[in-house]
This record gives structure tokens, sequence and C-alpha cells, in this order.
């Protein structure tokens, strides 16, 4: 995502968001599910393209390389609560069932002052005032 | 499409039919059965009346197969009249149905030889669930039972009705018991065990008839001898059904004769099992009929090839403790040689007729191992010269291991079902078996009288290259090890937490399986002296809440034993009120589910509850459901609430492999369901029985008696033996009623209620320490980790943002 496109809001101090847990935030047209993985943040789009379980509540597993289950661990992954689908935190790619379908994500870092900030597109806080 | 009709839903009737079905046909298959049940284990009818098995666990295959199949099943329906020339049959109702080709698979009948009045009532053959079903019915305590016949479903009836408590006699005709199949030191050996379980033997007594007014009451002997009896089982033998197919003109004999393609004189009609001749001998065991099956399956696909070349009469018998097992000849003749093993003391008795360096029959008394060996020397013909030092015994064996390897490849393994050793090593490597559930599945080894499990499961063990021991998998590719071998890390490394498990044994990051698998094994291991890690936990977990289909919560609080007061109803009521929820729901387990309630939310609705979690949603304890006893039921003979209040609130808050519903009730009516509970306690006047591993969600399974207890505190004590043994010994995501079949009751029961008081003190202190530990989950309203039930509010305000974007 290009700076000119998005824009980076402070959401809420790191402490906020447990380690291996993610939280939930409401900003305009978007709730987003904001990670915390240790060394360092991760956030996707808070609905489950299934139907629309809240990601924000799965546990935290790792993601194999080449296919699911075998192989290293290259990244990690979130399992939805509700029926098990597994998204990639890095892509948004669904992982697991295999269906091409993915969920957007968000840029994030830690400001010097410890606050988690999410780089979030302004094309769709646009289109939100415009609907 | 041609119309297959098959007459009989028996045990070779549709095996055999399994065997059509895997050939390629051209069939719309229809099946008549008399019998009102689906397609059952005939031979495990012995099993029931003993107890060892419930009726519904003998079916083979259930009406969801016929179905499956699309196969007409036409239960409860006897065929009265079959016309060739029409090329119909009729049915007791009436109906008429058309084929193209028929089966005969109608089975045989019990021989009732001629007496006087055997149309009293409790008077009995042993045949089918039906008539399996009526004896339970009457035999009890107390009740006297004869069995007229002393051949193999005569001593099985006596055992089953012995089991349950009835006084028992058996009338045998000649001196020598089983005297179809043994020689008269055999039968000899056969009475005085029989006599030792306690059931009186009369050989050599000829009955004249059954006297009694409507229902029996007693048996009289040809000596003018009366024996009182409450039920009498005739069991004298066995006749084919070829009535029918005779009056259709069908050629017949003492069976249906068939030749080696299982063809009878008209070419449209063939017939399998029991009701069958085949080159002048009749059959009363399923493997050869088994065999039959095979043949005629590929016969009537259009693949004629294979033959039935009969197969030597052999016969087991199903009594514990007495073993008994007789193949081909076994009286001794002119021209062969006996070799005999004889051992009172132990009550061993074999013998081996062999002729030509071919063994001929056998007889096996108190000991049966060897059977299978014998019963392929006798089919294969198997020339013995160089075995002649060791017929009675095993050649010794060199290694450790080998006495799988040394069995050859064409021996059969499953008598019953016909199984060779080589058919399941072929099985295994072709369709990648590593179960022994998978093995029954795909060979039906191991399905019948199970005594060959043992042997399956070696096999399965040296030939499976991924042989897994049921419960003895890995947990997950993150941390690959057994649970068991978890528990033991966990502990002889001090790990306290999901992490360090993780990040010394395992990938570091974990999964949806393996978090909260080790979730449970830190806290059961550390008796909840771990640290909690609430990132490895499900979300219900987290929030002590059941997720729902929107991303709200339900909240089921306690309400111990389903007893609840006016108090508790009025808050509930305010705060389903208050937090606008959505359906207030009276549950399966006796409680209140308040459905629809919103994360945020959840503190609030528990303050205003002032009730302690239900667990609804972990894998913990659940409920205690209770009737309501002797406090108010006029036939309540123990006090169920009162007990299982005091049972829940002694276990309530722990975890367990996964949820754990009890139950107690006042009497054997049992209004509370615990039969089918995790445990249950039945009350009884001046005890309790526990017992343990009921279910009735994904499946239903009778729970196990663990023990029978005076006191309602020894009923409590033996509930919670069994709850912790579980907890230490159940692998996560096991119920009971899985964990009960890995383990077995009898393992169970010795290391539980059996246990040295030592080890039960153990057990109890761990589960104690466990208890005091552990809190109400609700609790955590007091003081939540930060934002656990709230939604994260931005600290920068949007609208500052959306100005700024503008801007840019
Ligand atoms: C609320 C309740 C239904 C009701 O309205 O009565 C219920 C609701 C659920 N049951 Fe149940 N079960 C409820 C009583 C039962 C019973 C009856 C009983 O307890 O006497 C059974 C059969 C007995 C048993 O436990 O085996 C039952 C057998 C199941 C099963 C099958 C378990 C099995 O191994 O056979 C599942 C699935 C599972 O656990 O894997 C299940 C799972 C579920 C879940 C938790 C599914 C889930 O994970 O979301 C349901 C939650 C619904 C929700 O949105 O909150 N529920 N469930 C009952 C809560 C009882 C309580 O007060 O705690
Ligand atoms: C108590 C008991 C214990 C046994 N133990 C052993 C053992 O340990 N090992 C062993 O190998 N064998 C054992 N057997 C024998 C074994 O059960 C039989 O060999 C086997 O069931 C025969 O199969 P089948 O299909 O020929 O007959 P069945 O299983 O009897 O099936 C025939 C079916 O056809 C039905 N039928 C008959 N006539 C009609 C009609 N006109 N219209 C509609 N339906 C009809 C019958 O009601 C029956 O349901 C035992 C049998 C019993 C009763
Ligand atoms: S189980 Fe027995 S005591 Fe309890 S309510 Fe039913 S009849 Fe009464
Ligand atoms: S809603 Fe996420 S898996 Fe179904």
């Amino acid at each position: 995502m290009s700076a000119e496109t998005t824009n980076w809001i402070r959401v809420t101090r790191e402490e906020n968001i447990p380690a291996r847990e993610g939280r939930s935030v409401q900003i305009r047209d978007r709730e987003i599910a904001i990670f915390n993985l240790g060394d360092r943040f991760a956030a996707i789009d808070a609905a489950c393209p299934h139907r629309g379980g809240p990601l924000c509540d799965g546990i935290v597993t790792g993601n194999r390389a080449p296919s699911l289950d075998c192989g290293p661990v290259v990244g990690h992954a979130v399992v939805c609560p509700l029926h098990g689908w597994k998204v990639d935190l890095q892509t948004g790619d669904v992982l697991k069932p295999d269906v091409s379908v993915r969920v957007d994500t968000y840029d994030v870092r830690v400001s010097d002052d410890g606050v988690v900030e999410v780089a979030v597109p302004v094309a769709a806080q646009r289109s939100k005032k415009a609907a | 499409m041609e119309q297959l009709v098959i007459i009989g839903n028996g045990m070779a009737g549709v095996a055999c039919l399994e065997n059509i079905l895997s050939h390629k046909h051209r069939f719309d298959i229809t099946i008549f059965g008399d019998e009102t049940h689906a397609n059952y284990n005939r031979i495990m009818l012995s099993s029931v009346l003993a107890g060892e098995r419930e009726a519904d666990e003998i079916t083979i295959n259930g009406m969801d197969w016929y179905q499956k199949n699309g196969i007409g099943l036409r239960l409860g329906t006897r065929v009265i009249d079959v016309n060739t020339t029409l090329r119909t049959l009729t049915g007791e109702d009436g109906s008429v149905t058309r084929y193209d080709k028929l089966i005969f698979a109608t089975g045989s009948s019990a021989f009732i030889p001629p007496m006087d009045g055997i149309y009293r009532r409790n008077v009995f053959t042993f045949r089918s669930m039906d008539d399996t079903n009526g004896m339970l019915r009457i035999a009890g305590p107390g009740k006297r039972a004869v069995i007229i016949g002393g051949g193999l479903l005569g001593l099985e009836a006596a055992r089953g009705l012995q089991v349950r408590g009835c006084d028992v006699t058996v009338i045998h005709l000649v001196d020598t018991l089983m005297n179809n199949q043994l020689d008269s030191t055999a039968g000899d050996y056969v009475k005085e065990k029989m006599e030792a379980i306690g059931i009186k033997v009369l050989g050599g007594r000829r009955t004249k008839g059954l006297l009694g007014r409507d229902e029996v009451e007693a048996v009289e002997l040809s000596d003018g001898e009366r024996i009182p009896a409450d039920l009498v089982v005739i069991a004298a033998g066995i006749r084919a059904n070829s009535d029918l197919a005779s009056r259709a003109g069908i050629q017949c004999n003492r069976g249906i004769i068939v030749n080696d393609y299982m063809e009878t004189s008209d070419p449209r009609v063939f017939a399998v099992g029991e009701c069958t001749e085949h080159r002048g001998e009749t059959f009363g065991l399923v493997a050869p009929l088994f065999d039959q099956g095979k043949v005629l399956a590929a016969t009537i696909t259009g693949n004629r090839g294979p033959t039935f070349e009969g197969w030597a009469p052999a016969a087991k018998l199903k009594v514990m403790g007495v073993e008994v097992f007789s193949a081909g000849e076994f009286l001794e003749t002119p021209g062969a040689d006996v070799v005999r093993y004889e051992d009172p003391g132990s009550g061993v008795y074999k013998k081996l007729l062999v002729r030509n360096n071919r063994l001929a029959g056998c007889i096996l008394v108190g000991d049966t191992t060897d059977s299978n060996r014998y019963m392929d020397w006798l089919r294969t013909g198997a020339d013995l010269e160089v075995r002649r030092r060791n017929l009675l015994f095993p050649e010794p064996v060199t290694d450790k291991g080998s006495s799988i390897a040394e069995i050859p490849d064409n021996e059969t393994v499953c008598g019953c079902m016909g199984v060779t050793k080589g058919r399941i090593i072929q099985v295994i490597h072709e369709k990648g078996i590593c179960t022994m559930a998978q093995l029954k599945e795909c060979t039906r080894a191991s399905t019948g009288c199970g005594s060959c499990a043992g042997t399956c499961e070696g096999l399965l063990k040296a030939v499976a290259p991924d042989f897994v021991e049921e419960g003895k998998k890995v947990l997950c590719k993150c941390v690959p090890f057994s649970q068991d071998n978890l528990r033991e890390i966990i502990f002889t490394q001090k790990l306290k937490s999901v992490q360090d498990v993780l990040e010394i044994y395992g990938d570091g990051i974990g999964c949806e399986i393996c978090k909260p698998a080790l979730s449970y094994l830190v806290d059961v291991v550390w008796c909840g002296d771990h640290e909690e890690d609430r990132s490895a936990r499900f979300i219900n977990d987290r929030v002590h809440a059941n997720i729902q289909n929107d991303g709200t919560f339900s909240v089921i609080p306690r309400m111990r034993g389903g007893v609840t007061t006016p108090d508790e109803l009025r808050k509930i009521a305010d705060a389903a009120d208050k937090y606008k929820v959505r359906t207030v729901k009276v549950t399966g387990s006796q409680r209140i589910d308040l459905l629809g309630v919103k994360k945020s939310d959840l503190p609030g609705i528990w303050a205003d509850l002032g009730m302690p979690s239900g667990q609804g949603y972990a894998k913990g304890v659940r409920m205690v459901k209770t009737c309501v006893g002797t406090e108010f039921c006029r036939f309540g003979v123990q006090d169920a609430m009162t007990t299982g209040i005091e049972l829940e609130k002694r276990l309530e808050n722990l975890y367990t492999p996964h949820k754990t519903k009890l139950g107690v009730t006042g009497c054997p009516r049992n209004c509370a369901e615990v039969t089918v509970k995790d445990i249950g306690l039945v009350g009884q006047e001046g005890s309790w029985q526990v017992v343990v591993g009921g279910a009735a969600g994904k499946h239903v399974r009778k729970a196990d008696l663990l023990i029978t207890v005076e006191t309602t505190d020894e009923a409590i004590e033996a509930a919670l033996l069994f709850f912790q043994y579980y907890r230490e010994n159940g692998n996560y995501l096991e119920r009971t009623y899985d964990f009960v079949e890995r383990f077995g009751i009898e393992k169970i029961r010795k290391e539980t209620v059996y246990a040295q008081p030592k080890e039960k003190r153990i057990l109890l202190r761990r589960l104690q320490k466990a208890k005091a530990l552990s809190k109400d989950a609700w609790l955590d309203r007091e003081n939540p980790t930060p934002t656990q039930f709230v939604q994260i509010q931005t600290i920068q305000s949007i609208m500052d943002t959306q100005v700024e974007a503008t801007i840019q």
C-alpha cells in the first residue's frame, strides 16, 4: 500500500493486545483485527470471508510451506472460531479450505511511544463517506 | 435392470449381498426377512444373553446401509410361496413380487423333538433376537431354567441364563455332552467344567414332555422324574429351512441342494447359507457360509468360475472358562493314529486324529489357542510328516515376536469370518490401514466372536508401516508426540505453560489443535498449579461463554442438580431484561441458557446473576442431572437431589479431557437418564450402582458398571476416583465413552475402585489439590485482563484522520 492512499491511525497501546491474541477495532467502515505476534503485529479484516465470524477471536497458529501440513513454519495464520477457516495473517489468503478468497490486510507499526498504528486506505474512508 | 430377490435377511444372505455389491452388477435388489431386526450377528446372541453385549451392539448392517445401497428391504415379511414358472413370490402380507433371479438364504430353524406340551408359555428355542429377548424377559435371580439339549447352543444358553442369576439344569439325551463334536472323554471334561461353574447336567436322560397350565411349570423325563422350571429352552439341533424351496419344486434333501457354484436345480434360483446342502453336507457355522457367499456372488454377477469345495465341520463353544473346539472327525476309527494329551488337573484335553500323515480331525478342551492352526491343516491337507514331534504344541519359537511371522499366509486368522493372514496383510498394504477399527471395517476380521483380536493387532503392529495403537497418535505436526508422552515430558521437564512446551518440544507457535490440548495437559499434570495462557485457549475459554453463529455468546449459570430457587429465577429474569437477552431457554441439562449476549456485556450479566459459571462452554464439568428421589418420589429409594448437588459441588470448576456430564437417580427407573451419562449413580434399595462411559449424543452407549457400593459416601468416592483417573489418562477431546472402550472397564476398575488403598489416596489427593486451586471462571469479571471483553477504541479520533485524509 503506497503512502499516498493510506493513512496511519493510532489505535491503542501495545499492552492492550496480549501476546498471541487478537483484538478488533472499528475504523470507519472497517472492522480490523490486530494480532500481537510477539515480535510484531499483523492486521487483517476482522470478518471471516466464510460467514463473517470474528477472526480477532481465533487462535493464532503457524503457517507451513509449501502445503499446509508439512514443511517448516513460515508465518502466522488465524483460525476462525466458528467453522475453522484458516486465514494467512501476512497475505490475507484463506489457507483452509482450499478456496481462492482473501481478506484485506493492513500494515501495522508500533510508534516510539508504544502505540500500535494501522495503515488504513484513504479511499475506503472516502467511499464510506460518500455512501 | 434385472430383479434380484433374496429370501432371508440373515448372516449368509447379507454377507453374500455385500459381495454382490462389490461386483459390477445390474440388479434391482429386494430382500425379504421375516425377523423385524436389521441384519445382525447371530453368533453374538450368546453374548447378548450373557450380558456381555447389548442387543444394539451386534447389528452388522443397519437400516442406513440398505438405504445407501438402494436395497429394498421387506422386514417382518415372511415369504410363503414361490412360483418358479411365473417367477413370482408371495409374501405373508399377500404381496406378489417378480424376480429374474432368486436367492434362498433362509437359514435353519431349531429342531423340536416330538414331546408333549411344547406350546406352553415360557418355552423358547435359541435362534433369533426375539428368542433371546424373550428369555431375558423372564430370566433373573431365583428363576429355574431347564435346557433340553447339551450341544453347543444348549450349553451357551445355559451359561447365559446362569449369568443372569437363573438356576440352570441341562438335560441331554446321551451321556456325552456335545456328542456331535466330542468323544466321551472330552464330553466328560466339558461336563465337569459346566458343573464347576454351577450348572447341573443330567446326561443320558430323555425328555417326555412339558407340564404346566398356560406357563410351563416342569419338565417331565421319561423315567418319570419332574424338574421344576420357570423357563425352558429347547436346543436339540437345527434343521435347514428348505420347505419353501422344496414346495416350489427345487431339489432338496436335508437342505436345498446346491452344486459347487451355488446353483440349485432351477437355473434362476440359487441358495446360500445354512439352508443349503452341498455334497451331502449341511452347515452350522458361518465361515463356510461366507465362502459360499463369495462364490455365489461371482456366479450370479456373470463371473461364474470360483467354486465352493466344502469345509470340514468345526465347532467352538463360546462359554467363558469352558474352551472347547472340535473339527473334522472326532471318533477313533481304524487306520487313524490318535495323538493325545491330557491333564485332568488343569482340565486340558487334546486329541488329534492323523491318517496318512494328514490331519483328519481334532478335539481341544481347556486350551483352544491352536484351533486355527489345526483348522488350516484340515482344510489344506497339510503333510504333517516333518511336524510329527510337535503336533500338539507349536514348534518352538526362536525369537520374540516371530510367532506371528510364523503363521503361514494362507492360515485363517479369524475363524468366524474366514479371513486369512494373507488377506489381512494384503488389505493393510493396499488400503494403508493402520488401526484395528479400519481393519475390522475392511476385512470383517475380529468382528465375529472376537477371539482373534490379539493376533490381528499383532499383525497390524508387524505389518502396517504407520500402525497406531488406539490413542497413541501424535498430537499434531507442531508437537509430534503422543499425549501420554507429553504428560510425561511436561512432568519430568517441569514445563508449566503451553508456550514452554511449544518452544522446547514443538515449533514454537502451535496450532488450533495442539494449543487447547496442551492447555489442558499442563493444567491436569500440575493439578491447576500451571501458568494459564489464554492465547492458547479457544475463544469460549477466553471469555467463559459459548460463541454463537453471530459472534454473540450464551450464558448458562450453574444450577446444581437442576435445583433452583424463586430468588435465582428472579435474578435470571431481571438479567435477561436488563441485557436484552434474545432467548431464554431451558437446556437439555436441567438449567437455563441466556442466549445472544454481547461479549462486552458478559462481566455485567455474570455480576447481576450472582451465580457461578455452569461451564457450558468448557471441556469440563457440565452438570449433575438429578431426579427428585426420596425427597418427593413415591418410588425413590435414594436421595438423588442431595447426592447430585454434593457431587456437583465436589467437581465443579474442574476441567476434563472433554465435557463431562453426570447424573444421579433415585431408583432404577432412572428418570435422570444416568446410564447414558459419563458418570452416573443409580440408587437402589440399600446401595448405589456407579456407572461410567455412557453416551447419548453422536452415538448411544450404555454406561458400564464400575462398582456397586452400600453408602452414598462410597458412591461419591467411586465417582471421584473414576473422574480423576479419566482426567489423568484421557486424551484431550476423548469423551468417557471412547476412553472406557479404549482402556477397558476391567483395567479401569482395577486401577480405581479396586486399586490399593494407597493408590486410591494418591488419586484423590491430586483431585483435591486441583479442586483447591480451581475457581469460578466468571470471577474474571473482577479483574479482567486488559480488553478481554471489550472492543478496542482508537486513541486518535477517527474524525481527525478524516480531515487529515481529505487534506492529503
Ligand atoms: C444449549 C444446549 C442445547 C439446549 O438448548 O438444550 C447445547 C448446545 C450445544 N451443544 Fe450440546 N447442548 C446441550 C445439551 C447436550 C446434550 C444433552 C445433555 O447434556 O443432557 C447432549 C447429549 C449428551 C452428550 O453430551 O453426549 C449434547 C451433545 C452435544 C455434542 C455431541 C457430543 C458427543 O460426543 O456425542 C456436541 C458436539 C461436541 O461436543 O463435539 C455438542 C455441542 C454443543 C454446542 C456447544 C456446539 C458448539 O460448539 O457451539 C452447542 C452450543 C449452542 C450455543 O450456541 O450455545 N452437544 N448436548 C444444551 C446445553 C446443556 C447445558 O445446560 O450445558
Ligand atoms: C445362539 C447362536 C450361536 C451361534 N454361534 C456360532 C458361532 O460361535 N460360530 C459360528 O460360526 N456360528 C454360530 N452360530 C451359527 C450362525 O449364526 C449361523 O451359521 C448363521 O447365522 C447362518 O446364516 P444364514 O444366513 O444361513 O441363516 P440365518 O442367519 O438364520 O438367516 C436366515 C434368515 O432368513 C429368515 N427366513 C427364513 N425363512 C424365511 C422366509 N420364508 N421368508 C422370509 N425370511 C425367512 C430367517 O428368519 C432368518 O432371519 C450360532 C447360532 C446361534 C443361534
Ligand atoms: S428415578 Fe425413581 S426416584 Fe427418581 S423420580 Fe424416577 S421413579 Fe422417582
Ligand atoms: S465464519 Fe469463519 S469459518 Fe465459518
